[in-house]
């Protein structure tokens, strides 16, 4: 049987995310409730967790969340990691044995920061040799997998159901401001961890539900600019979307929505002038990262959470308000089973992103 | 005068049961096929000077003619075949160089016949294109590296300038003089009302049609036939012509029997002299001639126009397209060895260059990896025969592609590969009036719109069923495709899995 990156596996899935727009840190707990009412969403074959805010004793430094199938290939990648950030702290990532989990392979967590004269003399900005480092991990090094790799947050995913991956990582003992979460139903069994979702790369994490049929239109462009597809899911290639038009070409959330959510050229035709040039721009200068077909997605980075549909709505999603709170899901009763009363729901139009952004400093 | 060797490769059938001598076939060809005899009053016909173009077949009014294989052989061989056996003859008859039209006829390989395309079932939806937006609009020219936003943060357009089409389709390079008045005119009125381009070819533009600049690329090519700045700054892009599919590495001839009136006018030669494209372009013996080529049209246009370079696919076309990719150049158009021409020199037709497909999986990939897609769009010609053409070649990394031979035969053409004997029966390649004349605009450019306009709607149905509404995410989208009988080395260049896979 072919492993994930080694053959494209299309899934269903159920995608839950909450939010404290204040910055309030809260507890692990609501979101695996949270996710479990959607256990029929999945099969068993993957489910994982992003935390923002989750390590405010490490905050300055990248946490770099590693799976390895071996002693070896740690020692191998320890020695990388050493050649290249000052390693602040490592341990092993605390679990918790259950019939539920197995196969699990060695968890391991690093607090670096790039080595000062290794980032000068690679001419790059931090986060792009962060990048660039966890790049060459996951294709270099065989049986090692950088899954997560921002500052204060973290990922945490395996094959199981959701909830019980939220469990075998002890998710209710961390305290972080948002939460999203991802069930999977992948239709084949690749039976590997690092095909899991949450997909990251630095501070995104993006869970996703539903089938791109732009992938490899998506897939090819985004290779040109340096990013690696090893995964050859849809959810890798949207983080890389997003990173790439957010980190490196400095769009606004709501310009990422317009270039991968485009509003339809109809549509724009009938805009007022100044919008309607900025989105004619858009489409064209970001053609290749229009994403078409079926998507739900949680967009979670250091400033927030963005969640978007695809522009037909072709998958569920549901977005409740509640104080502070803003909750988003696949399914009203995900939301329900955590805040029974809300101020407000309703189901995002296709292709209207719907961003929160979170106050810092709490 | 000597022994005819070769017996006519058409016969022409008359069921004189459904005959009524009405003399039609006799006045519609203009290669003298159809005679009258009174003194019989019988219809006669030389079975010899038939090209099986078809005019006579379309008007008989009783369907009393057909065209059928003669049947003819000789010896069978399996090396030497009617074909070989008769050009052979007329070689040693003439001592000529053998001359034919249209694109390559041979058994070579069709891959886009042996690449298959996807469709949605369960995990994602099809979507309908009567119920939904599907989007066939696209964009031709560069894509800069980065964003400029001004000092309120409002983002700057600083796109090169591009060619924005509604279908992701345009009428090749054809020039005025190897097609008549009637067929450009029904191509450029076609082009507007599509919302795409038409493209003059290297013979200039006639004065008449400069009102449709918007929707025309003007060709510069080596011989520079009727360029000058009013041309190159009435079309829509600047398209230099490097290389045609259907003669890679020669130049052109329009004979001066052709290059009367209008034609000499507008080619801005003398009547009655041969016109005689050269090989190279004498002042482009490099890849650094080209760019200062690319950029004299961008100075003479104000930088306003795209500017095109078209290329035959020939076996280095990666490594010339790469070239052309930093040269300047918004658009590279590259022609496969299939493609059309008025006239070309047989060996040559049928034995330089390469595929259509293998030449475009190859220059997209390279492009890409060298990081440079974004220099240049992508233009692929050489015979696209259909919808299904059209969304292979986009979902192997074309952005537009180029037909000639289906407009060609939208007009009324039957592929009779004939061009260069100057007599089209259909009114298309000729310049004698009593044949030009054949070839209703009205009725043409309406021909030109239904084809189109039927293309638009299967390419629709092709994406909604594969769950994509719009071309842009087709572009390059090559998980789309599987091949069918193809081998490794086949399908690792066009970057595509086997069926089944």
């Amino acid at each position: 049987m072919l492993r994930e990156g080694q053959v494209r596996i299309p899934s269903g899935c159920a995608i839950s995310g909450m939010i404290d727009k204040s910055g309030r840190r809260f507890c692990g707990e609501d979101i695996i409730k949270s996710i479990a009412v959607m256990h029929d969403r999945s099969n068993g074959l993957g489910g994982g967790f992003a935390a923002y805010g989750i390590y405010p004793q490490y905050k300055d430094y990248y946490a770099l969340h590693v799976f390895f199938d071996s002693t070896a290939v740690r020692r191998d990648c320890e020695a990388f990691f050493e050649r290249h950030f000052d390693i602040i702290n490592l341990s092993k990532i605390p679990t918790r044995k259950m019939k539920e989990i197995t196969d699990e392979p060695y968890i391991w967590r690093y607090f670096v920061t790039p080595l000062p004269s290794k980032l000068t003399d690679s001419q790059l900005d931090e986060r792009e040799f962060v990048a660039r480092c966890v790049f060459r991990v996951n294709t270099q090094y065989d049986g090692a997998y950088v899954f997560s790799s921002g500052k204060n947050m973290g990922v945490f995913k395996a094959v199981g159901f959701p909830e019980d991956v939220g469990r075998f990582y002890r998710l209710e003992e961390y305290e972080g401001w948002c939460f999203t979460a991802h069930g999977r139903y992948p239709t084949n069994t690749p039976g590997w961890w690092g095909g899991a979702h949450p997909f990251a790369l630095l501070d995104y994490a993006v869970v996703h539900n539903g089938e791109i049929s732009s992938y490899d239109a998506n897939r090819r462009a985004i290779e040109m600019y340096g990013y690696k597809c090893t995964l050859q899911t849809d959810t890798e290639v949207i983080t890389y979307i997003v990173d790439y038009l957010h980190r490196k070409k400095g769009l606004t959330l709501p310009e990422i929505s317009s270039v991968i959510a485009a509003p339809f050229w109809q549509t724009i035709q009938r805009m007022p002038q100044a919008e309607r040039e900025t989105l004619e721009y858009l489409r064209v200068m970001f053609a290749p990262q229009l994403i078409t077909g079926p998507f739900s997605i949680l967009v979670g980075h250091e400033g927030g959470l963005m969640a978007l549909n695809d522009r037909l709505k072709l998958r569920s999603m549901v977005v409740g308000e509640q104080g502070n709170m803003t909750y988003i899901a696949s399914e009203e009763a995900a939301i329900r089973v955590i805040a029974p009363q809300l101020e407000s729901v309703w189901a995002p139009k296709g292709g209207e992103p719907v961003i929160v952004e979170v106050e810092h400093g709490n | 005068m000597g022994i005819n060797w070769i017996y006519p490769e058409h016969e022409v059938v008359r069921n004189r049961d459904r005959c009524i001598n009405c003399r039609v076939c006799e006045r519609q060809c203009a290669n003298e096929v159809h005679e009258y005899l009174s003194e019989h009053d019988k219809m006669v016909c030389d079975d010899a000077k038939c090209v099986n173009c078809h005019r006579c077949v379309s008007l008989c009014p009783t369907r009393a003619l057909k065209i059928i294989p003669s049947g003819n052989t000789y010896r069978p061989n399996s090396n030497w075949t009617n074909r070989t056996i008769n050009e052979l003859y007329r070689q040693a008859d003439t001592g000529g160089v053998l001359l034919s039209s249209m694109g390559c006829p041979q058994r070579y390989p069709v891959y886009f016949e042996k690449i298959l395309l996807n469709a949605s079932q369960v995990t994602n939806p099809s979507i309908d294109p009567l119920r939904e937006p599907m989007e066939s609009k696209v964009s031709l020219g560069a894509r800069p590296r980065d964003i400029q936003r001004d000092e309120n943060g409002r983002m700057i357009n600083n796109l090169p300038p591009q060619i924005s089409l509604s279908m992701p389709v345009m009428f090749s390079a054809m020039s005025y003089g190897s097609i008549s008045y009637n067929a450009h005119e029904s191509l450029a009125r076609a082009a507007q009302e599509l919302g795409i381009l038409y493209n003059t070819g290297e013979g200039g533009l006639h004065e008449d049609f400069y009102e449709y600049g918007a929707n025309t690329i003007v060709q510069v090519a080596s011989g520079r036939f009727g360029v000058h700045s009013a041309y190159l700054n009435s079309g829509a892009a600047i398209e230099i012509k490097m290389g045609q599919g259907a003669k890679p590495g020669i130049g052109g001839h329009l004979p001066g029997t052709k290059i009367v009136g209008d034609i000499s006018r507008t080619r801005m030669i003398p009547e009655g002299s041969d016109a005689i494209s050269p090989a190279p372009h004498h002042d482009i013996y490099s890849i650094e001639d080209l760019r200062q080529l690319v950029y004299s049209l961008k100075t003479v246009t104000g930088h306003k126009k795209p500017v095109i370079v078209k290329i035959a696919a020939v076996h280095n076309v990666t490594a010339i397209a790469s070239g052309i990719a930093r040269s300047g150049a918004d658009i590279i158009a590259i022609d496969g060895f299939r493609g059309g021409s008025g006239a070309t020199p047989t060996r040559i037709r049928d034995n330089v260059g390469i595929p259509i497909e293998l030449a475009l999986a190859s220059v997209d990939q390279r492009l890409r990896d060298e990081g440079i897609r974004d220099n240049v769009s992508i233009i692929v010609g050489g015979s696209i025969r259909s919808s299904a053409d059209v969304v292979k070649a986009v979902a192997l990394g074309a952005d537009c592609v180029y037909i000639g031979t289906s407009a060609l035969m939208a007009l009324g053409c039957h592929l009779c590969r004939s061009c260069h004997a100057g007599k089209c029966n259909w009114g298309i390649a000729t310049q004698e009036p009593q044949l030009t004349r054949r070839l209703n605009p009205d009725i043409g450019h309406r021909r030109l719109v239904n084809l189109m306009n039927a293309w638009r709607h299967e390419i629709k149905e092709m994406m909604g069923g594969m769950g994509i509404n719009s071309i842009e995410s087709l572009k390059g989208n090559r998980s789309m495709l599987r091949g069918i009988g193809l081998n490794e080395k086949e399908l690792e260049i066009l970057g595509i899995r086997h069926a089944g896979e």
